[in-house]
């Protein structure tokens, strides 16, 4: 579907337990052209390439996103460091929405199934991503595990990536929204210590807002460094074990996807 | 960060140029890299070398154009030079910067033969 031209060698990486490859796909290297060569004679040249190294990146991004416009599927890309509270606020969300709308879940870890585990429990359709070696997801493995969840039609996807606040800032998995999630735990200059994440989010959730009357976390001084870092991006506080302010991050959720699917008709509807 | 997967980009660009361009090894690379784009110079010249063994692009020299950041203040309305993200305008103080430079990383040229 995604994977037209695959060259993936990313030998460590695994959708549910298999491994990823495609025999023969990848070019090897010293395949190019080994004719034309006068003998005795190496003429080095300059060539002009101009590419973007992350563009194969955005390339599968692109696909990705126009099968999510075509399919009617709304793809969060969830970010935050390890221990933010990712894998509960989603499973506490999951099971408040169950009832309103299609959902599913991409689990990226480096290691084990454990989230994909936990979020299955609820009874929403999860596939584990394990990246082996890397640090963060591609466009491609998601594209992958979309092909293996195949949403239905108005699903809301939710991406959880590896917990890392530096790397997935720059790969583009062609969601509709980035998400990123700083717990109060955390210390409030994060946005300040990781700018390129939490300026590349288009919401962020501070989690944990329960613990708030145990620790010294400035709520006002962290949403002015992240108004410094991103001056227009939307703030809500959240505690995913209390439910407090999680009524909000539903509403953003059935506001968004019921917007992003005015003028999105499946096609068996089209004339 | 991210500076291995970034170097396997870079083979695979290579690689791919080179059925293109009609080439058999790459004997220098000529990067721009912006003062935004997140790339730590010294990282990527390490994961360069070790992942060009055993490719068209073993030995390779690596050549790195550091490019400055740039950003537009709203605040001033005028371009300005960013150091880093979150930096304040150099001019006024506001943080109503716009990036609008320096987050590229490309590859500009290469001598091939």
């Amino acid at each position: 579907m995604m994977c037209g031209v695959c060259g993936c060698g990313d030998g460590e990486t695994r959708i549910d337990g298999h491994v990823h490859d495609h025999d023969g796909d990848s070019p090897a290297a010293g395949d190019g052209p080994a004719h034309a060569h006068a003998p005795g004679l190496t003429p080095a040249r300059m060539v002009q390439i101009e590419q973007d190294i992350l563009a194969k990146n955005d390339r599968y991004a692109r696909a990705n996103r126009a099968w999510f416009a075509e399919h009617g599927v709304m793809a969060l890309n969830l970010v935050s460091s390890p221990g933010s509270g990712k894998t509960s606020l989603l499973v506490r969300t999951l099971t408040a929405l169950r009832e309103a709308f299609p959902m599913a879940v991409i689990e990226g870890d480096q290691a084990t199934d454990q989230d994909a585990a936990r979020i299955r429990s609820v009874g929403v359709p999860a596939v584990q991503i394990n990246t082996g070696k890397g640090c963060h997801l591609d466009a491609h493995m998601v594209g992958h595990a979309v092909e293996r969840l195949s949403p239905e039609f108005g699903a809301v996807l939710f991406i959880e990536n590896v917990g890392n606040l530096v790397c997935p800032a720059a790969f583009d998995l062609g969601e509709a929204a980035k998400v990123a999630i700083l717990s109060v735990t955390e210390g409030e200059d994060k946005p300040l210590k990781y700018p390129d994440m939490f300026h590349a989010a288009d919401l962020v959730l501070i989690n944990k807002v329960d613990l708030l009357p145990h620790l010294d976390f400035d709520l006002s001084r962290c949403l002015a460094y992240l108004r410094r870092v991103n001056p227009g991006v939307q703030v809500l506080t959240v505690s995913a074990r209390t439910g407090e302010g999680m009524e909000r991050w539903y509403r953003w959720l059935r506001l968004t996807r019921e917007s992003r699917l005015i003028g999105a008709e499946p096609r068996s509807l089209m004339v | 960060m991210h500076e291995m997967s970034l170097c396997e980009g870079m083979v695979q660009i290579l690689e791919e140029q080179a059925r293109v361009q009609n080439y058999r090894r790459v004997k220098q690379v000529w990067l721009e890299v912006g003062a935004l784009a997140g790339v730590e110079v010294a990282a990527l010249r390490f994961c360069f070398d070790v992942v060009c063994r055993g490719t068209l692009a073993e030995g390779a020299i690596l050549h790195v154009l550091e490019t400055p950041g740039q950003g537009w203040c709203m605040a001033c309305s005028r371009a300005v030079v960013v150091e880093r993200r979150f930096d304040p305008c150099p001019e006024c103080g506001s943080h109503q910067v716009q990036v609008t430079g320096g987050e590229e990383m490309r590859i500009k040229e290469l001598e091939v033969e």
